[in-house]
């Protein structure tokens, strides 16, 4: 392994591809931690709705119709499928082990059906985003990859807020906390719990508009996110809304860093040694 | 004795005669009798898929042709072919099963190295025959009777970097520093890793060297140290849309290298890219002269064509991928016309000691691991066209490589 010593302007626009990257690794990670934190499910299928959000949002510009404005059709469907996946998994009473089970089974009939209407070839978006930029003190910014992050960022703040500040959010943590003696307050975890689902699908599907925008298309790379994502999860603290893009953002511009000084090959390590030494060290700060 | 004319029954008979000729002719040209069934598998599903499904088409339209003249030892063909979903595993399954259970009388390899890697062993243990496609490590073909389709030579490494080379030496802005990009797939890493030893050799400066895994998902970091080291010339050893991808990546921060090679691209998507222009490739065919004049070359292309865009193929020219297909038909049609027969060893023998035409021209397999001559030629995106552009002998209206 060689390392260079990188210049400024390369560490510069290196962290700042890090921190456009950790961005979406949060805003991807965001439903996953409400999933599994709140709701007790490892949902797999997380990463299926946003690829197919992302297809979806690539079919509809193709159509004519702006990107961003897709998310007005995508985030309400999403939404609904997510409400309905829980409503099965509730009804079939799916434990959580099982329920990584199940999501990992419609991970994979996601990819195929994915795969039989897009087929195999990878999709690229081209939309007036992608071609715009503009430096700022030396650096170049990608207004698709800014999109993500103020996304990421606004989404993150508001979900966090939600939880914190409202009765419906305490509602939510109270249930996930104790949930007979929630229901003994009056929360009624059912409708709770099927909101909490579509909203975290919601989320997956903003993720999946994202990665469309910035990234190309190809229906196996939705299994390339998941390592990163989860380590993003888990280090971030589960049911926690800030943690997934902090620890997003880490990850990011560890990774970013690593690519500058190093062999870009050796990036990936980066996030799971962080999650090594991170469950090592303080081991219940995470899952 | 009359002369010239004939009478009513003499014509009567004449035409009689004639029409009894003819339909015995077209009977001869139809095949008959059990087919002959040629096995193999192709990635019809996964991720090799989109490249597979071209060699599916070639292996269509070459069995209707092959069964329209005649078929093969007067029988017709039928090809078996079951999907290995991609899986070099589960290819060797079914090359077993193939053998054992479907009794197919030939095999025809897969698609992509790890499939035909794992169809040689099976070939192997029966005894069979295998010809391939596009295996990208010659070194690793140990098997005496399989035959490469694809003409590189049994050392891609070293050859197909000098051609290169040799293309950037005899143009008008020749190369003094090299960046050196590279995916970690195997095939691309031991060709990335030839070129790096090559253009030490020739007394270039390497100014970067960086390697990616396959399926690698942020190409922005690897753009930064690209423009961070300022090349004359950035070879990237890409595979599919890798290339794209970099390019894109190195759009957002206002950067094309000055000059730059991608190793096997997928073609159309880094033709359509406006910020390919003058990318460099290599290839064993394109459908343009004097390739065009070898055998079969110009139907196939006029075929293909017409086909592929119905399939609805985003990019319907022939290139390396449907050119190195449409050669292992007929090197495995060659090797049964050559000896009459079926037998493996008979055919294994033949195609050893004599020259098979082809699409890609004359090829011989009795180099290193029954490889040939290396006919990779260096090819460049010129006016949204891929253009052959060296050797000088291949280019076609006196094409010549654009530095800008």
């Amino acid at each position: 392994m060689n390392f260079t010593l990188p210049s400024l302007s390369l560490l510069s626009q290196s962290i700042l591809s890090g921190i456009f990257v950790g961005a979406l690794y949060g805003l991807m990670g965001l439903g996953l931690s409400l999933s599994w934190g709140l709701l007790r499910l490892i949902n797999l299928a997380h990463f299926a709705f946003a690829f197919l959000a992302a297809y979806l949002c690539y079919q509809l510009s193709t159509m004519g119709m702006d990107p961003l404005l897709t998310m007005v059709v995508i985030v309400p469907a999403f939404f609904a499928l997510g409400a309905g996946l829980h409503w099965v998994m509730v009804r079939f009473r799916v434990m959580p082990f099982n329920s990584l089970l199940l999501t990992f089974g419609l991970t994979g009939i996601a990819e195929s059906v994915i795969q039989s209407i897009w087929t195999a070839d990878f999709r690229k978006l081209e939309s007036s985003y992608a071609q715009q930029k503009f430096k700022l003190a030396g650096l170049f910014v990608p207004v698709p990859e800014l999109i993500t992050l103020v996304l990421a960022v606004g989404l993150t703040f508001a979900v966090w807020a939600v939880l914190r500040y409202t009765d419906l959010g305490r509602a939510m943590r109270a249930a996930a906390q104790d949930a007979p003696v929630a229901a003994a307050f009056g929360v009624n975890q059912k409708a709770l719990g099927l909101a909490l689902a579509g909203t975290c699908a919601a989320l997956a599907s903003v993720a999946g508009v994202c990665l469309a925008l910035s990234f190309t298309l190809a229906p196996s790379q939705m299994y390339a996110w998941v390592g990163v994502v989860f380590a993003a999860v888990m280090l971030g603290g589960l049911g926690s809304a800030l943690g997934p893009l902090v620890a997003g953002t880490v990850i990011g511009i560890s990774e970013a860093i690593t690519m500058a000084v190093t062999a870009p090959s050796w990036a990936p390590i980066v996030s799971f040694t962080l999650l090594i030494v991170i469950l090592v060290l303080r081991p219940g700060k995470t899952a | 004795m009359k002369t010239g004319k004939l009478s009513g029954l003499d014509r009567r008979a004449a035409v009689a005669a004639i029409a009894f000729a003819a339909s015995g002719f077209a009977f001869a040209q139809q095949p008959s009798g059990p087919p002959i069934r040629i096995g193999s598998t192709l990635a019809l599903t996964g991720p090799l898929s989109a490249t597979a499904q071209i060699h599916k088409l070639v292996g269509e339209i070459y069995v209707e042709q092959l069964n329209k003249r005649g078929g093969l030892l007067g029988r017709p063909v039928e090809w078996v072919v079951k999907d290995d979903q991609s899986k070099p595993d589960l290819a060797r399954t079914l090359y077993e099963q193939l053998v054992t259970a479907d009794k197919v009388d030939l095999l025809m390899g897969p698609y992509a190295t790890g499939a035909i890697l794992s169809a040689m062993g099976v070939a192997q243990r029966y005894n069979k025959v295998l010809v391939h496609h596009t295996l990208g490590i010659p070194s690793l073909a140990k098997y005496d009777m399989q035959f490469p389709a694809w003409s590189i030579g049994s050392d891609p490494a070293t050859t197909v970097p000098n051609t290169l080379f040799d293309a950037l030496a005899a143009s008008p802005k020749p190369p003094k520093t090299v960046a050196v990009v590279t995916s970690k797939f195997p095939s691309i890493q031991f060709m990335s890793a030839g070129a790096r030893e090559v253009l030490k050799k020739r007394g270039l400066t390497e100014v970067l060297f960086l390697e990616w895994d396959f399926g690698n998902r942020d190409f922005g970091p690897i753009a930064n140290r690209v423009k961070d080291a300022k090349p004359d010339f950035v070879w990237v050893g890409a595979i599919g849309l890798e290339g794209n991808l970099l390019l894109d990546a190195m759009k957002k921060i206002d950067y094309l290298p000055p000059q730059h090679f991608y190793l096997y691209p997928a073609p159309g998507p880094l033709l359509a890219s406006p910020d390919a222009r003058n990318a460099l490739s290599a290839t064993i065919f394109e459908g343009q002269p004097p390739f065009t004049s070898n055998l079969g070359a110009a139907e196939f292309v006029k075929i293909y064509g017409e086909r592929a865009a119905r399939a609805g193929f985003t990019d319907t020219s022939v290139e390396t991928q449907a050119a190195a297909s449409y050669t292992a038909w007929q090197i495995l049609e060659a090797g049964v016309v050559g000896t009459k027969s079926l037998d493996d060893k008979a055919i294994a023998n033949y195609l050893k000691t004599h020259k098979v035409d082809t699409l890609q021209g004359k090829l011989r397999f009795d180099g290193t691991g029954n490889f040939g001559d290396d006919l990779m030629r260096i090819k460049q995106i010129q006016d949204g066209k891929w253009v052959v552009v060296w050797p000088k002998e291949v280019t076609a209206g006196g094409a010549k490589l654009l530095a800008p």
